[in-house]
């Protein structure tokens, strides 16, 4: 490993650190405007943050250990996610760490803690919301595979970095595997970070929550690293999004220069993600719980067509 | 006359406020026949409430509305004061389940019980004793009324649901968002609902003893704030009762200025909630739109009435203040320019899919229920029961100004979240084209007649509020000051229907369902 890889790999983190809460911020400013409403301060995602780390945390009296673990648990599986997903560069020291499915493993693995702790309590809510969190997530995992699975047959490996780079240097052609693929990942992303029509992130209403019910009883610098890891969640899937079907621009040495020069790149490409992502969330309602088998099961349609498209008529071309 | 062949003998309430008719049963049995026969004829209980009458009538006095067609049937029991401790009158919850909570926080208030059924406290949340009634007039305590008794939280016996995955959810009474305060308990399998049973009671602030004794301008402003979104109902039945106690009718132009007030106020609610639907389904567009439009609204409420909800502008005798020519073209031009904002955000709510899947089918209630559950108001229209007290149907003639404006029903026969929503919409629409007849049929004259105090009245005020049937009850004491005020709102009967209504919906579509109905925890609670 060099040491330009090495400070390229911290130059990631930390930018998925920072950038992540105004990735939220600016979704959240895009979608006040599109509602005609005046918007919340760019960052005051990073207001928040700052004002529940110094409040205290009140803990249940019945709060097991896992309560407290599951809020670093998650934040770190977000940041391990961060660091393996290609944003400005596929060449880091981390990428090899993890292939797809193993990324796909690390998003189920914080998924497993959080649910885990919302049932720890013991209050109506958490259950609530674990039940529901494990029934969407165990509908979007595997559309999220099979998205994967079509990528991996276009660049013969699962691992990202492979992935990305031979995306990155394909011939413009279409392929309409990738359409397929790129509409089911953007099902899953949906479901996946809990926003319109799925989960409203937004919402007071504690009967019809799914993320939201989960975090309830948490407090102070747990619900920091909550609200935290969620953005990184966010900005995780959206650099996913991004390195999978818009790798273009993205540097692929460990040459920390070359990453400084994607970086504006990724900036307009986020801030218009972000500004999608609120127009799905405007002019979408939230759709009745039992309607999300029936979204994700499109998805993973979607993207069994993408395979299947790939397996049939793309590879013999 | 009489009503149903039964022995009661009725006579019909004095003025020109909702029709009437006042009765007195000789004892529980008839009282217990009397509603038997409402039911029979297809009529509802529409308010329940007692008065310790021991000063003036030597007995308690069990007041009971019953809504027919034709009007409303009130009906007074009184009840020997010596006998027992808490005296007893046949239970009516067999025939009216709605009347099941008025009994018993008429229980709760007043000392006097059913003979049977439920004996559960509803407003006493064990903040006084058991055997003590804050509206007794020996009731005082050394501290004050009510204050200074131990507030001992009393368990309170939920209906319990058994079998195989049955759980229970409690819910409140501190809820996520900032509303009001009310505990639901839902049975649940899974997200499936199988019962809900709410338990209210929260709020209970003692209206209905600072009422007793107060002047009648002071229970104007008291009752106007009985909650806060129907302030004109409920003032405007409050000076029905009283009027009609005191034998006064207000002047014609103070009528039409008071329809201008309660249409205003019902605009008001439908847009704020049509707004809230939305976003309760995320669709926080529809907020943003209709809160908007609420405001510009509200606004122009202030500057034609001096308050945005036009508190205090309706009073016994009349209004506290008029409109002029000008005004009313203000009003005019700004329903036509919310008339056409409106109508395009329909198309939006109709066209929606999404919106429209969350809507459809949700929370219905069907017009036999409603019927059983002594409905009114907006929700019961949602059913296609044609019933409201503005409207004319047959045998029913509104009172003034009503009966001169020709107010169409609007109905829908779905009884679901979206039949809810287009009621709404269509009572929106109604409202607006009111407001612009009656600013160019607005009669001259006077704005308030003189009101004095009949010792010994007694009136029912009834008005068609933006919920339902708003009702106020008043007895006038010996020394001309009010004896007994009971306000009570349209959500006594229309919570009950929510506990119907989410029945076999799913929990997360609770809060559209409640939102739909979007019921006064503070109208019931007094």
């Amino acid at each position: 490993m060099s040491v330009g890889g090495f400070l390229g790999q911290l130059f990631a983190i930390a930018l998925a650190l920072v950038l992540a809460p105004l990735l939220t911020g600016w979704v959240n400013q895009c979608r006040a405007w599109l509602q005609n409403r005046s918007a919340p301060p760019l960052l005051q995602p990073y207001y928040m943050l700052h004002k529940l780390f110094r409040k205290d945390v009140v803990l249940a009296r019945n709060a097991s250990p896992l309560f407290r673990f599951a809020p670093f648990a998650v934040f770190g599986c977000m940041l391990l996610a961060c660091a393996i997903i290609p944003s400005l560069s596929t060449d880091l020291p981390l990428a090899p760490a993890a292939d797809t499915l193993a990324l796909v493993g690390v998003f189920g693995l914080a998924r497993i803690f959080i649910s885990l702790a919302a049932m720890d309590v013991g209050t109506a809510f958490g259950s609530l919301g674990g039940r529901r969190e494990m029934l969407v997530g165990f509908l979007a995992e595997p559309a999220l595979l099979m998205v994967i699975f079509t990528l991996a047959l276009i660049s013969q490996s699962t691992s990202v970095a492979t992935i990305v780079e031979t995306l990155a240097h394909r011939e413009i052609v279409i392929y309409p595997s990738l359409a397929f693929a790129g509409i089911a990942f953007t099902f899953v992303s949906l479901a996946e970070n809990a926003r319109v029509p799925v989960d409203n992130p937004a919402t007071h209403l504690e009967l019809t929550m799914i993320h939201e019910a989960m975090i309830l009883e948490y407090s102070g610098r747990h619900l920091a690293l909550i609200e935290w890891a969620a953005s990184l969640k966010l900005y995780a899937y959206s650099c996913l999004g991004l390195a999978l079907f818009f790798p273009w621009g993205i540097a692929e040495r460990d040459n920390f220069l070359a990453m400084i020069a994607a970086a504006p790149l990724l900036l307009i490409k986020l801030g218009i993600g972000g500004c999608l992502l609120a127009a799905i969330e405007t002019v979408n309602a939230k759709m009745r719980i039992f309607r999300a088998p029936e979204f994700l099961g499109t998805a993973f349609l979607l993207a069994v067509l993408g395979l299947l498209v790939r397996l049939l008529l793309e590879v013999r071309a | 006359m009489k009503l149903f062949d039964e022995p009661i003998e009725f006579a019909a309430q004095p003025g020109i406020g909702a029709p009437v008719w006042a009765g007195r049963a000789a004892d529980g049995e008839d009282l217990l026949r009397f509603a038997i026969a409402v039911h029979r004829a297809g009529g509802r209980i529409a308010a329940l409430w007692g008065e310790d009458a021991r000063p003036a009538a030597g007995c308690f006095r069990l007041d009971c509305a019953f809504g027919i067609n034709e009007g409303h049937a009130w009906v007074s029991l009184e009840l020997p004061a010596a006998a027992v401790a808490c005296p007893v009158y046949p239970d009516l919850a067999g025939i009216f389940p709605a009347a099941n909570r008025m009994q018993r926080a008429t229980r709760d208030l007043v000392g006097i019980a059913t003979d049977g059924g439920d004996q559960r406290p509803w407003l006493r949340h064990g903040g006084w004793p058991e055997d003590w009634y804050p509206l007794r007039h020996d009731s005082a305590h050394e501290v004050g009324v009510g204050v200074g008794f131990p507030n001992l939280p009393s368990d309170y016996a939920f209906v319990q649901v058994g079998g195989e995955g049955a759980h229970e959810i409690p819910v409140g009474p501190i809820h996520a968002g900032i509303i009001e305060p009310g505990h639901f308990r839902f049975s649940v399998i899974g997200e499936r609902v199988l019962r809900l049973e709410e338990r209210l009671g929260y709020q209970h602030k003692g209206v209905e003893r600072r009422l007793a004794g107060a002047d009648f301008a002071t229970g104007a402003r008291l009752v106007g704030r009985v909650s806060g979104d129907s302030t004109c109902a409920y003032a405007w039945a409050y000076a029905m009762a009283l009027e009609a106690a005191c034998g006064v009718a207000p002047p014609p132009r103070a009528l039409m200025l008071r329809a201008i007030m309660l249409e205003r106020e019902r605009v008001a609610n439908h847009l704020g909630d049509l707004g809230a639907l939305g976003n309760d389904a995320a669709f926080a567009f529809g907020l943003t739109q209709f809160m908007r439009l609420k405001e510009d609204w509200l606004r122009l409420n202030a500057e034609l009435f001096g308050h945005r909800f036009m508190m205090d502008r309706i009073v016994p005798g009349g209004v506290a203040g008029d409109l002029d020519p000008a005004a009313l073209r203000r009003m005019v031009d700004q329903c036509e320019v919310i008339g056409r904002e409106v109508k395009a955000l329909r198309a939006i709510y109709d066209e929606h899919p999404g919106l429209q899947d969350r809507f459809l089918t949700t929370g219905a209630i069907s017009a036999d229920l409603a019927r059983e559950l002594s409905m009114t108001g907006m929700a019961a229209r949602a059913t296609g029961l044609l019933l409201g007290g503005r409207c004319y149907r047959q045998g029913y003639t509104p009172p003034p100004p009503f009966d001169r404006l020709g107010v169409r029903p609007i109905t829908d026969e779905r009884g679901d979240v979206a039949a809810r929503v287009a009621v709404r919409f269509d009572e929106v629409f109604e409202s607006l084209r009111l407001l612009k007849e009656i600013a160019v049929a607005m009669p001259g004259g006077e704005l308030r007649g003189e009101i004095a105090p009949v010792p010994g009245g007694a009136g029912l005020g009834i008005v068609e509020g933006w919920r339902g049937e708003t009702i106020v009850g008043v007895r006038v004491g010996a020394d001309g000051r009010l004896a007994r005020v009971h306000p009570h709102d349209p959500s006594w009967q229309a919570w009950l229907a929510l506990e119907h209504a989410v029945m076999n919906d799913i929990v997360p579509d609770f809060p559209l369902i409640n939102k739909s109905f979007n019921l006064s925890y503070s109208g019931v609670d007094l």
